[in-house]
């Protein structure tokens, strides 16, 4: 048996009177593909940015590979191999797509810069259907030409783990086909994910395994079919009339 | 331009400017020290607040403690070493105000960098009417305006320097993904607290090194004179009017209007004030882009017409 490469036990995290994340607990084998899918308002997102270390935990642990990471600091666990995107698609919008992916190049795990780093940018570049579009400046980037590029970004930290903000939110059917090919593609490569998504046709060709929360709560665990024709998953998202 | 032609031109320049003494009559090289004491602290200012977007209105604080420096220590010690004291100083003072101020943004920012110059001038006056009993100090060092003029080159050519070698470093790149978007620039392995102190370290010690330098001007300082806020609003407003977004973007900024401020004063002494507001306004509204910005846009509209 091989040792989880996320395990995430007893994670609480408060705002005021609202518990965003309740007693939470989780554990990614490497290689896997997770989906963690809820109502809004159920504490994914909160999930990744206690993983990510945008938040601190209140109660609970997060280990990284054994190691423990709850009270890191964001640029510390970047640098250990946790990448995300955000919810809302962020660029660093003076900057062209080049420098966009040396931004992760020159500070994460396996850091480069130089020669080797800009060769590296234009392979990455051209991982994620982005080939030739290096000097291009962001502002005339299409939508899903941002979300490739938030991406290469973020695989250009050298990731062992990858969190994925609705990542594939917002894409029409054919781009959605080619989002979802790009991130299978990624497991070829041996990486871990996390997925918050609320496209289910992504979640059933992508995830090995899924994870429902509600309130906070994690509600049900386990392959997408079978998670998604719980009762209480269905009444998490649709109310009582229809479990 | 290849780097190789730059670097001549640049030397060439240099050489230029450093014989202006041999052949200015006083009146030349003091405009020739008011230029060059701007060019250093604008060029300064736009090292850290250029990439960064972080508006400091600082500046006077640290080329204040430079002045004041030198006019405690004058007579008493050797000049390059009253010059590293003063440095000293200024980046302790930094570092303590960078470690504390720097996760705050946007406007909070700006105004604690204003609070901070007027609670430094407040601090020395305190402790001048208090303790030494005497406001106001005279600054007797064996030091002429060229030397003056020549120290001055000598630390504008360093923040070029130190300008260059950023640029090209990580540590630039790091600078504008924080200006870009912060919490990005930490979910991507940067430390921003490091990144963002050193430049504002860095920055601070020119700026107080300029003010250390330029104390012998005066002959005698007071903290109404070494703490004058206009000098950070001056300087803010000459980086802004350059462009900050290229290095020698300030001194574009820097010649008009010392060179403005300087007609001003001689032509409407009783109007100054009111016509440097106007010449503030006309500039925020007319080039936000800065000169430089400006002059790269219409030299780009130019390309694609043709």
């Amino acid at each position: 048996m091989s040792t989880p490469l996320l395990e995430i036990s007893g994670l609480t995290r408060r705002f005021g009177g609202l518990i965003a994340v309740d007693n939470v607990s989780l554990a990614l084998m490497p290689g896997e593909i997770m989906g963690l899918l809820g109502p809004n308002g159920s504490g994914k997102s909160t999930v990744l940015n206690l993983i990510s270390g945008a938040l601190r935990p209140d109660v609970g642990s997060i280990r990284l590979d054994g190691h423990e990471i709850g009270n890191s600091a964001p640029h510390r666990i970047a640098r250990l191999g946790v990448a995300r995107t955000f919810q809302l698609v962020r660029i660093l919008p003076s900057l062209n797509c080049r420098e966009n992916v040396l931004a992760g190049i020159a500070f994460g795990r396996d850091a480069l810069w130089g020669h080797a780093a800009e060769q590296r940018a234009e392979t990455l570049l051209a991982r994620v259907g982005l080939a030739g579009r290096a000097a291009t400046a962001t502002g005339e980037l299409t939508y899903i030409d941002q979300k490739r590029l938030e991406l290469a970004r973020a695989l250009a930290l050298d990731p062992q783990l990858l969190l994925l903000d609705e990542w594939l939110a917002g894409l029409n059917p054919s781009e959605l086909q080619q989002g979802i090919a790009l991130v299978r593609s990624l497991r070829g490569e041996g990486m871990t994910i996390l997925l918050v998504e609320h496209v289910m046709d992504a979640i059933r060709s992508l995830c090995d395994r899924c994870i429902v929360m509600n309130a906070g709560r994690k509600i049900a665990e386990g392959a997408p079919d079978a998670v998604l024709s719980e009762a209480e998953v269905i009444r998490a998202y649709l109310g009582d009339d229809d479990a | 331009m290849k780097p190789v032609l730059a670097l001549a031109a640049a030397a060439i320049a240099v050489a230029f400017l450093a014989a202006v003494p041999l052949y200015a009559d006083a009146y030349q090289l003091s405009l020739a020290i008011t230029l060059m004491n701007y060019t250093v602290l604008a060029t300064a200012w736009s090292l850290f607040s250029g990439p960064t977007r972080y508006v400091s209105l600082a500046t006077v604080a640290f080329f204040g403690i430079g002045a004041y420096t030198v006019a405690v220590l004058a007579e008493r010690m050797a000049w390059p070493y009253i010059l590293l004291i003063a440095l000293a100083v200024g980046l302790a003072v930094a570092l303590v105000v960078g470690l504390s101020t720097l996760r705050l943004s946007g406007v909070y920012f700006v105004i604690f960098t204003f609070g901070l110059a007027e609670l430094i001038r407040q601090i020395v006056t305190w402790y001048e009417v208090n303790v030494t009993r005497t406001l106001g100090r005279y600054v007797f060092v064996d030091i002429d305006a060229a030397d003056i003029y020549w120290q001055l080159l000598g630390l504008a050519v360093l923040a070029f320097a130190a300008g260059v070698l950023i640029r090209r470093s990580r540590l630039g790149l790091a600078l504008r993904v924080i200006g870009d978007d912060e919490t990005v620039a930490r979910h991507i392995g940067i430390n921003t607290t490091f990144a963002k102190v050193a430049l504002f370290a860095l920055s601070a010690s020119f700026m107080t090194l300029c003010g250390a330098v330029m104390a012998p001007r005066w002959t005698y300082i007071d903290p109404a004179i070494a703490f004058n806020p206009v000098v950070s609003f001056q300087v803010l407003i000459m980086a802004l009017l350059g462009g900050v977004h290229r290095l020698y973007g300030p001194l574009f900024g820097v010649v008009p209007l010392v060179l403005l401020f300087e007609f001003l004063l001689a032509r409407f002494p009783n109007h100054f004030s009111i016509l440097v507001g106007l010449a503030f306004m006309l500039i925020v509204y007319a080039i936000p882009q800065g000169i430089v910005g400006f002059a790269e846009r219409i030299a780009r509209g130019k390309r694609g017409a043709a």
